[in-house]
């Protein structure tokens, strides 16, 4: 059984439909799995055992009553835990909202039960998804499949590790700064952060409302595709919700799948490559646009000159939106509540001393930065000066789009590091996003699929973008690319990392 | 609370300063739902039970506006005449406080859906007074506050507080006016009738039930003190939901008084918020406010900007009603009243029940005997407004038909009107069911006059030789044992026939 493991969404999802296996023998294969080897590798903060199975019997009752199913019925799924499930457990890795069972689902987690996918359980990541490696997950962090003394990157290392170490087939994960794409990077799989407002906000815990989107975290770019268009469309719980109707992002996958890439024009990104990437990073992200080359693709370089300044605005406006955001966690109304030991017990005062003790540092840090930024007389300087950036990065983007189909670059500049390695230098911290933080400044979409392993055997993430509301190229180009680095590997990039020891 | 503040004589005060209004206006409107969720935007509910996660700030929840809320604060800023915004954004006001779910309110601050209008104000003796208007713009009501424990009420020595979401995002509209100069004397009167004024418009806009004494409509005032009208402003204060039309005049009367008290002995005004206490006319000090307030404003990033399409303002601007001034003015003339019998009607919130009455029959006297007078009586009694006394204009309006048709008298409307409402039906019911009619066949009539005159002969005989003086007497002998059924003018008709 547990070979229903190592095969992809899709695959799984034939053989569903086939009759040849049962969301319950599927669902409990995932579980078996989490059972072995999620005491080395903590992905998950919480899992659902009897609901996921019961999840998984009703869809196997319904097929066998004849229903029309959607594509993924049966498939089982983890979800992140920002993501807020009726019933069910939600920290976004934080103490603040320990034990925290929200009242209702997030919008996707609506979709993903209508379209009768199990959730096996909600996965670790950083605090607040303020981080790139799961270190400031306050409930220790995940391990990467390849090494487990390195980080599964972050912040949503958790949901990566899942697909990576076959605990699921697929994830969800969401992306602010890179959360979803750097993770896949170095776990070897594949992510992607759609266009902002491809997939509704309602029941994410906001980290930064203007920059956060929800997207997959999968295996195969075919799979990204699948899970996309599960999760994606409409949602009028969601002003910034995009209101026309997406094309099939499937049909995109299984179109690209053939390779070929005949008049594609592909845009370097000039500022995204070079000085402090990696050599093995930089080697395989070259080797992978030979491919596109031969594939008939016509590789331009393009200069996006305020992208350089990305990391400063985004460290501006993400402390700006996040200080808001997270004032709500006040042990009020719900999550940790904490009396201070001594003198009064003003509503004032219980507060602080929530946020205290309930807050790690790295969060705190944040709040005072935001906090800072959005002052009276800082505003425009600060706050102010980083929407300006954005604009540019905009039309920088505008400007590459107009000679390019799709950008392409490293999705980190590195391969996974050690842990501990950063964590007491949040600047060095950052940089691991300046890549993938462009995307979400000018809200287009973005893709992370591996390209090979660097010179230290770790994978390198292969990061391809596209205009807005333009998510289709990403599946097209993305599989064109995975098919053509499959054909040289002749078996998937995952094969080659490690086999975890398995807890009896 | 007692007053230590010193005052000076407020028309002593006025004859050396120069009194400068600010107002800020709330007001509740009156949509299905809340400003930016579906909870149901309603009052008097169970605490907490008007509420979805995102009225409760949950994690994850995200804001929606209102349509209606946006289209009824358009409509406000039309009647105001202000400019409509192209567009327009929310922003997020961050501060700590349990009644606010997120810690932040949203609301409009650097671009208000509606600004530069004005409100022309009718004050009492007839004169037109134009107040400029600054913004009106929307954000959401926070929760309450409920402070138990404790001798005041406040928070300040209260055992624990509680606290109801139901009206947290509850939409509101603020409007916010210039500073309103040239008041001369009449500030006071300004304030009240700028505020009055402001309220018959929420109404006849179908916006707001815009009822004071349920914080539907909550004023502030600010107000401060120059030399002349020459010099800058002076510090001004604000005094907060200040809750009834009385009240803000007094308020105004009383901080005018105090501030040039202050003025006077040499020091300067400080600026705070005040709350005004009822009981003793008074205000007292409440929030200092500084340059400390820091309310991190910015864009709110969970909503997008809002752009009204200028065909839809212009659909709504063709369907605003005549301004509450301008109607005002029609319908005196129209009804035929009195300038202070019209002042009263509008003082006391019965221009559209009247109107209705007058339209279901009544003449305008009548309806506004019945209305001004018994009903208004009765109303204050029960401590109600008069729309919730359970009698519709419709049966005003048949019971003065009944009136004028002969078939009761003005004594058995009363008694009619008691039975509707006590809730014995329509006034034609009420007449059948207690038998109220006036007793018109002359027979039975004739029964009790030859027994009333048979009792007392002398008196017939009075009356036989000329003397009609104690005819009413008879009168009154022969209505009191009808039990006020008989009509008196025919009692006195059959008399006289008796009698030759």
């Amino acid at each position: 059984m547990s070979d229903l493991t190592r095969v992809t969404a899709a695959e799984l999802a034939t053989r569903l439909a086939a009759g040849e296996v049962s969301s319950v023998e599927v669902t409990q294969a995932h579980l078996d799995r989490i059972g072995a080897v999620d005491g080395a590798v903590h992905a998950f903060l919480h899992t659902n055992t009897d609901e996921a199975l019961a999840a998984a019997v009703a869809v196997d009752t319904a097929r066998a009553a004849g229903e029309d199913l959607p594509a993924l019925a049966g498939v089982p799924i983890a979800v992140k835990d920002v993501v807020v499930t009726k019933g069910q457990v939600t920290t976004a890795g934080s103490k603040i909202l320990e034990g925290w069972v929200p009242p209702y689902d997030a919008t996707l987690v609506e979709r993903l039960r209508a379209a009768g996918m199990p959730i096996l359980g909600k996965t670790n990541m950083d605090e607040f998804a303020m981080g790139s490696s799961t270190e400031h997950s306050a409930y220790g962090p995940t391990r990467n499949p390849w090494d487990l003394g390195r980080i599964p990157g972050g912040s949503g290392g958790g949901s990566a590790a899942a697909v990576a170490a076959f605990e699921a087939p697929l994830a969800i994960g969401t992306d602010t700064g890179g959360s979803i794409r750097q993770p896949a990077a170095v776990t070897g799989t594949v992510g992607v952060k759609p266009t902002y407002g491809s997939v509704s906000r309602y029941g994410l815990i906001a980290l930064a409302s203007s920059l956060d989107q929800a997207g997959p975290c999968t295996r195969t770019v075919l799979d990204s595709a699948l899970l996309h268009d599960v999760i994606g469309g409409h949602d009028p719980r969601d002003s910034t919700s995009l209101s026309e109707r997406a094309p099939s992002y499937t049909e995109a996958a299984r179109a690209g799948a053939t390779g070929d890439l005949t008049g594609l024009k592909v845009g370097v990104v000039t500022e995204l490559g070079g000085e402090g990437y990696q050599p093995g990073v930089r080697a395989s992200f070259e080797a992978s646009l030979e491919l596109l080359t031969n594939a008939g693709a016509e590789i331009v370089e393009v200069s996006c000159p305020s992208f350089t300044a990305a990391l400063a605005a985004y460290y501006l406006i993400l402390p700006s939106e996040a200080s808001s955001n997270l004032a709500k966690f006040d042990g009020m109304r719900f999550g940790l509540r904490v009396e201070p030991t001594e003198g009064p017990v003003t509503a004032e005062r219980v507060m602080a001393a929530t946020r205290g003790a309930g807050f790690g540092d790295e969060v705190k840090r944040r709040i005072i930065l935001g906090t800072y930024a959005l002052s009276a007389g800082y505003y425009d300087a600060y706050y102010g000066s980083a929407q300006k950036v954005r604009t540019l990065i905009q039309r920088d983007f505008d400007a590459a789009f107009a000679q390019a189909d799709v950008l392409v670059s490293p999705t980190a500049p590195t391969t996974a590091f050690k842990f501990g390695d950063k964590v007491d230098d949040p600047m060095a911290m950052y940089l691991n996003d300046v890549a993938t933080i462009p995307a979400n400044l000018a809200g287009v979409p973005g893709l992370s699929l591996p390209s090979g392993l660097s010179d230290d055997g770790l994978p390198v993430g292969f990061q391809i973008l596209a205009p807005a509301r333009a998510d289709e190229r990403l599946y097209r180009v993305g599989a064109a690319l995975e098919s053509l680095l499959l054909a040289q590997w002749g078996a998937p990039l995952l094969s080659r990392a490690p086999e975890l020891e398995v807890n009896a | 609370m007692s007053v230590t503040d010193e005052l000076v004589d407020y028309d002593d005060a006025i004859a050396r300063y120069d009194a400068v209004l600010g107002i800020e206006v709330h007001v509740e409107l009156g949509t299905a739902t809340k400003m930016f969720d579906d909870a149901p935007a309603s009052f008097g509910e169970v605490p907490n039970t008007s509420v979805t996660p995102v009225s409760l700030g949950l994690p994850g929840a995200l804001p929606v506006v209102n349509g209606t809320a946006v289209e009824y604060a358009i409509r406000i800023g039309l009647a105001l005449n202000c400019q409509i915004a192209e567009t327009c954004r929310f922003a997020r006001k961050n501060y700590f406080y349990p009644d606010v779910p997120k810690n932040f309110q949203t609301s409009q601050y650097d671009e208000p859906i509606a600004f530069d209008g004005h409100l022309d104000i009718e004050l009492d003796d007839g004169e037109v007074f134009r107040v400029e208007i600054e913004r009106a713009h929307m954000e959401e009501d926070a929760g309450k506050n409920t402070h138990v424990g404790g001798a005041t009420g406040r928070i300040h020595g209260a055992e624990y507080s509680l606290v109801d979401y139901n009206r947290a995002g509850i939409p509101l509209v603020e409007i916010v006016t210039r500073p309103i100069t040239g008041v001369g004397t009449r500030g006071p009167e300004i304030a009240r009738v700028y505020v009055q004024t402001l309220r018959d418009i929420f109404r006849s806009l179908g916006v707001s039930e815009a009822r004071m004494e349920r914080g539907n409509v909550r004023a502030d005032v600010n107000l401060s003190l120059r030399t002349s009208p020459d010099v800058p402003l002076g510090t001004r204060t604000e005094t907060k939901n200040v809750n009834s039309f009385r009240s803000i005049e007094r308020s105004v009367r009383y901080e005018v008084s105090r501030q040039a008290a202050v003025l006077d002995g040499g020091g300067s005004v400080l600026q705070e918020t005040r709350h005004f206490h009822e009981d003793t006319g008074s205000t007292s000090s409440g929030r200092v406010k500084s340059d400390a307030d820091d309310y991190r404003y910015f864009p709110e990033p969970d909503l997008v900007p809002l752009a009204p399409p200028r065909e839809w303002i212009e659909e709504i601007r063709a369907s605003l009603p005549e301004a509450p001034v301008a109607r005002r003015r029609r319908l005196r003339e129209e009804w035929g009243y009195a300038d202070a019998e019209m002042r009263d009607v509008v003082n006391a919130g019965a221009v559209e029940i009247i109107e209705t009455t007058i339209a279901a029959g009544a003449s305008p006297a009548a309806a506004r005997k019945w209305w001004m007078g018994e009903l208004a009586r009765t109303a204050k009694t029960e401590g109600v407004a008069l729309e919730e006394l359970p009698v519709t204009p419709e049966q005003i309006g048949q019971l003065q038909a009944l009136v004028e048709s002969g078939r009761i008298n003005d004594k058995l409307a009363r008694q009619v009107l008691e039975g509707v409402l006590a809730g014995e039906g329509s006034p034609e019911d009420v007449v059948t069911a207690r038998g109220l009619e006036v007793v018109s066949d002359d027979g039975p009539l004739l029964a009790v006059i030859d027994e009333t005159l048979a009792a007392q002969p002398d008196i017939a005989d009075k009356i036989r030789s000329g003397n009609l003086g104690p005819i009413g007497a008879v009168i009154g002998a022969v209505m009191k044992a009808t039990r006020g059924q008989a009509d008196a003018g025919r009692v006195r008709e059959l008399i006289m026939e008796r009698l030759g």
